[in-house]
């Protein structure tokens, strides 16, 4: 009954805890940035493992997010009122804002969030981590940094590919599936395009990608517990990432497009 | 030369090293030996400046290490050579590669001397031709020996090893037991040996350390361990459980 009681006040001093030796992570991580020359060869290592790879999965998801975009966007037009070409209006300013970034990081949570927090996850459970660090390695400049690195320049890169497939998408199913002409979705396209709107999208990747790695590679490097351990790693990292990802998609709309 | 004085070190309030202190001169070879949980590893990466102690000063060459920071203990750490208890190779990377990471690390060798530096230290292990085998191919009796190759690879001057001979066959613990005495007979080396094995410290220990609840229980010759009248190092010696 007492612990009962207790469970509340103890996860929040896991929580501050938690919050803590992330912070902590996070400082060493911005200290060890000065060396990142000395860790070229494995950030390019990242840059492919984390980009290149995941091009075939986010070129998937982005075309059936303009796809389902345009669809639903159709849908709510049958009344009339509303002219058809509105719906490359409608698709062009979804995939850009919101869709593009978001349906990436959502995916690159599961893609490299979870394979990241796993990686490290085991090597600090069978004291590979150790190891690094008697050899005279530093584990966050050697393990972190890299990771952190490519995913920084790969998510803006991964958002400007879904959002040209995201809106090749929705033309496709425009075109095809209801009685919108080329013409008409390319109009309504440029009619609301704004430059910034792509831009917000890259802002957004760039904090998403940095996100989800910082999140996956400080739960792998503090895991503790072996196997156990490292699914209990891999979960938080998913789970984690997904609230970072919705509360950082908040805090950058209310602040750039205000 | 390596001296340690009244170290504490415990983990939620739980003691697990209580004021241990010892001095391991230079060429010997010290095994330190106690039941699951007496402390041992934590006193070995106490050692290597892996784990901060509460108290207590460690010296290795005349220089406090409990207190350095990070870039003062890779000078230190570049003279000592760690073996791991399931090896700890690095999964992405073949046995070449685990091998010469450490040689580039630290020292100036090029190329072809770290290439040559990798053979000899396979070699060494009767482990040559395995350069381009990945860990996940190699058995666990294979993996310590290419980790005793990564640690002597850089030519320490201090050899720990944690647990090396802990769940191989006879045959294979002989052979690694063999090879830890190839490298002290050498004179050059200091060693540290973690184990659960008094074939182990039989074979290779000049001195012997008993740890039991976190304090040192006997501190002596391995000749002369048998003949210990405390019921705590009889029943180490003996693995009889029914003795205490």
């Amino acid at each position: 009954m007492f612990r009962f009681l207790l469970y509340p006040f103890n996860l929040f001093i896991d929580t501050l805890e938690g919050i803590g030796r992330y912070v902590e992570l996070m400082i060493s991580i911005f200290r060890s940035i000065s060396s990142w020359n000395k860790y070229l060869s494995l950030t390019i290592d990242q840059l492919f493992h984390i980009g290149v790879l995941s091009i075939p999965i986010v070129i998937l998801t982005s075309l059936f997010s303009g796809m389902v975009t345009s669809v639903q966007a159709a849908y709510q037009f049958e009344s009339g009122f509303v002219p058809n070409w509105f719906v490359g209006s409608i698709v062009g300013e979804s995939v850009l804002l919101e869709l593009a970034p978001m349906m990436t990081a959502l995916v690159m949570t599961g893609r490299i969030g979870a394979t990241i927090a796993a990686e490290i996850g085991t090597m600090r459970v069978s004291e590979q981590i150790d190891a690094l660090e008697s050899l005279s390695f530093d584990p966050v400049s050697f393990l972190i940094l890299p990771r952190i690195l490519a995913a920084a320049v790969m998510f803006p890169i991964l958002v400007i590919i879904a959002d040209c497939f995201g809106i090749v998408g929705g033309l496709f199913a425009a075109v095809n599936a209801m009685d919108v002409s080329y013409l008409e979705f390319i109009r309504g396209l440029r009619n609301w395009f704004r430059p910034f709107d792509a831009w917000f999208g890259l802002i957004k990747g760039l904090f998403f990608g940095v996100a989800i790695t910082s999140i996956a590679c400080y739960q792998g490097y503090y895991t503790t517990g072996g196997a156990t351990g490292v699914g209990r790693a891999t979960t938080a990292t998913v789970v984690n990432s997904c609230v970072a990802i919705v509360f950082l998609d908040y805090i950058l709309a209310a602040i750039l497009l205000r | 030369m390596i001296d340690v004085k009244n170290l504490y070190k415990s983990y939620g309030g739980k003691g697990v090293l209580s004021d241990i202190s010892l001095s391991v001169s230079h060429g010997q070879s010290l095994a330190v030996v106690g039941k699951s949980g007496a402390g041992k590893s934590v006193l070995l990466r106490c050692l290597i400046g892996l784990v901060k102690p509460d108290n207590g000063t460690i010296y290795v060459d005349n220089k406090l290490i409990n207190t350095m920071n990070f870039s003062q203990l890779q000078k230190i750490r570049a003279s000592i050579g760690m073996v791991f208890q399931f090896g700890a190779l690095f999964d992405s990377m073949t046995v070449e590669e685990n091998i010469s990471l450490a040689l580039q690390k630290l020292t100036k060798l090029n190329e072809n001397e770290i290439q040559q530096r990798v053979h000899n230290s396979l070699e060494e292990v009767d482990m040559a031709g395995t350069e381009n085998l990945m860990p996940a191919e190699l058995s666990g009796g294979m993996k310590k020996r290419v980790g005793i190759a990564r640690a002597i690879a850089i030519k320490p001057a201090y050899l720990f090893y944690d647990e090396p001979t802990t769940g191989l066959d006879p045959v294979m613990t002989d052979s690694i037991n063999r090879l830890i005495r190839k490298f002290q007979d050498t004179g050059e080396v200091t060693s540290v040996i973690i184990t659960h094995e008094m074939r182990t410290v039989y074979d290779v220990a000049d001195r012997v350390l008993l740890l039991h609840e976190g304090r040192i229980q006997y501190d002596g010759s391995p000749d002369t361990i048998n003949n210990v009248d405390d019921p705590v190092v009889q029943q180490f010696i003996t693995g009889n459980s029914t003795l205490i």
